[in-house]
C-alpha cells in the first residue's frame, strides 16, 4: 500500500542560518501511529509545520495522499488536522462557533451532529457555549484537538499533545487516538514523553539536531533492546568469571565487586533462577541484587547523545 | 473555490463585530454626530456657504470618508493581526483556502461593517444637517469602493505589523493627517495657489472631492481623476497582497 505521506528531501534554513532540518525522507504508512521524539530544538514542529503549510521548505517536497503539499495544497491540506503544541486559541470566541469555523474554513458543509460527537468525545459538549477564556489549560488543549476532528482529517497530526496535561487526562487522550485509529485515522505524533511513545506508537522515529537517525517499527526497537539487567553487588570481589559460569551473559564491573547478567525480556526463561543456584555452588555470595529494564529511554539518549549500543540503526 | 471557507472567515469577523459593536459601530457613529452637532449645528450657522451649499451640509462627505477610511483600515488590520498575535493563524495557514478567498473573507467582512457604518453615519447626519444627494448611484459606488479599497490597505497594514505599535502607527501618523487635511472641511480652492498645489498629492482630495460630487454636483478635481486614483490604490493594494501570499512575507517563518 503506498504511504499516506511522503517525505522526500525536505531541509529548513532559516535567515538567520540555522539549519532546522537536513534533508528528511520519511514515509508515514496509512492508518499508523507514527511517534516523532526528539529533544527540544531537533526540528519536530519544524517538519510538521512545513507538512501542514505553516512553513515554507528550502528544499524537497511533501506529497499527501498523492497531492504535493505545496503545488496541490488544497486537495492536501482538506485531509490533514493538526493540534498545534502552543494553546493558540480564540479566547473571546464560544467552544461550538469556533469549531464551527474550523470546519468551515476546511471546506466541509455544517454538520451539527459531527460537531456534537467531537465534543461529546472530549468532554466538552457541556461547555459549548462557553467562552474558550474562561476554560481551564486542559480543556483549551482539547477544545484544539476537537477543532482539528471538526473537519474530519484523514491524517492528524498532534504536536505535543500532553504537554502540560495531568495524567488522567493524558489517558483519556491515549484513548481517543487509538479509536481514531480503529476508525482509520493515520496520526502522527511528537512528544518528548518516552512512555508516550512506548504505550501508543506501531512505529518510531528519532529525530536529533534536524537529522532522522532512526525509523523502526516499536516493537522491533523494543525487541532489539529490550533487555533487562540483573546487578549482583559482591561479598568479596571477583578477579574473573569463574570456568563454571562461562557462556553465560556474564560481565564483571566496578573492579569485580559487581557482577551484571543480562537477559532477554522476551523469552520464557530468564535463567536467573539456574545462575543463583550455580553462584551459590561456587560459594559466590552477594550483598544486594537489583534488576533494570533499558527503555525506550535509553535508546533515545543513547541515540541522541551519540551512544554506540543504541538501536543498532 | 472554496466557498465554505470565505463563508466561515466572514463570518467569524462580522461575529466579532456584533461582539463588539459599542466599540466598533455606536463609538465611530457617536463622534461623528459630535462634528455634525459642532461643526455643522453650532459652527456652521455662523460660516459661509463653500460653492452654494451650506458648511453644514458641506462637511459631510468628507466626514463619512473620514469615518470609512479609518474604520476601513483599523478593522481590516485588527481582523488579520489579531491570530497572527495570538497564534492562531495556524489554522488559517494549514487550511485548504487560497489567498484570494482569504483576502474575500477578511477584506469582504471589514468592508461590510464600513459600510454600514457609513449608512449609519450618513442617517445621524440628517438629523442634524438637511441635505441632497444628487448623484445616489455614484455615491453608493463611491462607498463601496473606498470601503473595499481601504479595508484592502487596513488587510496589509495588519500582515505587516508584527506588533502593536506598528498596527496603529500608520492610521494614527498618515492617514488621519491626510483625511483632516484632505478637504473634509474645507475646499481646496479656498488654500493658497501653492498648498493646492502640495495638496493634489494627497491621494484623499480625489476620494473627498468625488464622494462630495456624488452629493452636490461639484468638485474640486475632475470625477475621472478621483476614481481613477482609488482604482489606481486599489490595484496597487490587490498587487501587493498577491505578493505577500505568494511569498508567504511576515507569514510563514
Amino acid at each position: 500500500m503506498s504511504p499516506i505521506i511522503s517525505i522526500r528531501g525536505i531541509s529548513k534554513t532559516y535567515a538567520s542560518g540555522f539549519q532546522a532540518l537536513k534533508s528528511i525522507d520519511l514515509d508515514i504508512r496509512r492508518g499508523e501511529i507514527f511517534a516523532l521524539l526528539g529533544p527540544n530544538g531537533a526540528g519536530k514542529t519544524t517538519l510538521i509545520n512545513i507538512i501542514c503549510g505553516i512553513a515554507n521548505a528550502s528544499s524537497g517536497s511533501v506529497l499527501a495522499d498523492g497531492h504535493d503539499t505545496v503545488r496541490d495544497f488544497r486537495a492536501a491540506r482538506s485531509m490533514i488536522g493538526l493540534v498545534p503544541q502552543e494553546l493558540a486559541t480564540d479566547a473571546f470566541e464560544c467552544v461550538l462557533a469556533t469549531l464551527k469555523f474550523s470546519r468551515g474554513l476546511f471546506g466541509k458543509p455544517p454538520n451539527p451532529a459531527h460537531l456534537e460527537k467531537v465534543l461529546r468525545a472530549l468532554s466538552l459538549w457541556d461547555r459549548r457555549n462557553s467562552k474558550i477564556m474562561t476554560l481551564s489549560g486542559g480543556m483549551k488543549r482539547r477544545v484544539l484537538i476537537a477543532k482539528a476532528l471538526s473537519h474530519e482529517p484523514q491524517i492528524l497530526f498532534l504536536d505535543e499533545p500532553t504537554a502540560g496535561v495531568d495524567v488522567e487526562l493524558r489517558r483519556d487522550m491515549w484513548q481517543m487516538v487509538r479509536e481514531l485509529r480503529a476508525s482509520g485515522v493515520t496520526i502522527i505524533l511528537t512528544t518528548h514523553y518516552i512512555e508516550e511513545a512506548e504505550e501508543m506508537a506501531d512505529r518510531i522515529g528519532v529525530i536529533s539536531k534536524g537529522e532522522l537517525i532512526l525509523v523502526e517499527d516499536k516493537d522491533v526497537l523494543m525487541r532489539k533492546l529490550g533487555k533487562k539487567q540483573l546487578t549482583l553487588q559482591l561479598q568479596t570481589p571477583l578477579a574473573a568469571i569463574p570456568e563454571s559460569l562461562a557462556g553465560l551473559p556474564l560481565e564483571l564491573a566496578d573492579e569485580g565487586n559487581t557482577l551484571i547478567y543480562t537477559f532477554d525480556t522476551q523469552s520464557e526463561q530468564t535463567g536467573i533462577a539456574a545462575l543463583l543456584r550455580k553462584l551459590s555452588d561456587q560459594g559466590i555470595d552477594f550483598k544486594d541484587l537489583h534488576s533494570s529494564e533499558s527503555s525506550l529511554e535509553d535508546i533515545f539518549v543513547n541515540l541522541v547523545h551519540g551512544g554506540k549500543n543504541g538501536a543498532g540503526a | 473555490m472554496n466557498w465554505h471557507g470565505i463563508r466561515a472567515i466572514y463570518r467569524f469577523e462580522m461575529a466579532r463585530t456584533f461582539r463588539t459593536i459599542t466599540q466598533s459601530i455606536a463609538s465611530p457613529v457617536l463622534s461623528t454626530s459630535l462634528y455634525f452637532v459642532v461643526f455643522g449645528a453650532a459652527i456652521g450657522s455662523r460660516m459661509g456657504a463653500i460653492d452654494g451649499i451650506s458648511y453644514g451640509a458641506f462637511i459631510i462627505p468628507g466626514l463619512i470618508m473620514l469615518s470609512l477610511l479609518n474604520e476601513s483600515i483599523s478593522n481590516a488590520s485588527f481582523g488579520i493581526y489579531m491570530p497572527k498575535w495570538s497564534g492562531t493563524i495556524y489554522e488559517l495557514l494549514s487550511a485548504p483556502v487560497s489567498a484570494m478567498e482569504t483576502v474575500i473573507g477578511y477584506v469582504g467582512a471589514a468592508a461590510t461593517k464600513s459600510l454600514m457604518l457609513g449608512v449609519l453615519i450618513l442617517i445621524t447626519a440628517r438629523l442634524f444637517v438637511p441635505y441632497e444627494v444628487v448623484h445616489p448611484f455614484w455615491m453608493i459606488g463611491f462607498l463601496l469602493l473606498t470601503a473595499v479599497t481601504f479595508s484592502l490597505f487596513g488587510f496589509i497594514i495588519g500582515l505587516w505589523a508584527d506588533d502593536w505599535q506598528k498596527l496603529q502607527v500608520i492610521p494614527l501618523m498618515i492617514v488621519t493627517p491626510m483625511t483632516f487635511l484632505g478637504g473634509a472641511f474645507y475646499s481646496i480652492n479656498m488654500l493658497p495657489p501653492l498648498w493646492q498645489k502640495i495638496t493634489l498629492f494627497n491621494p484623499v482630495v480625489y476620494l473627498i472631492s468625488g464622494f462630495r460630487w456624488s452629493f452636490y454636483g461639484t468638485a474640486d478635481v475632475s470625477i475621472i481623476v478621483s476614481i481613477s486614483a482609488i482604482v489606481g490604490f486599489l490595484i496597487a493594494c490587490l498587487i501587493a497582497v498577491w505578493w505577500i501570499f505568494r511569498t508567504g512575507w511576515k507569514l510563514k517563518t
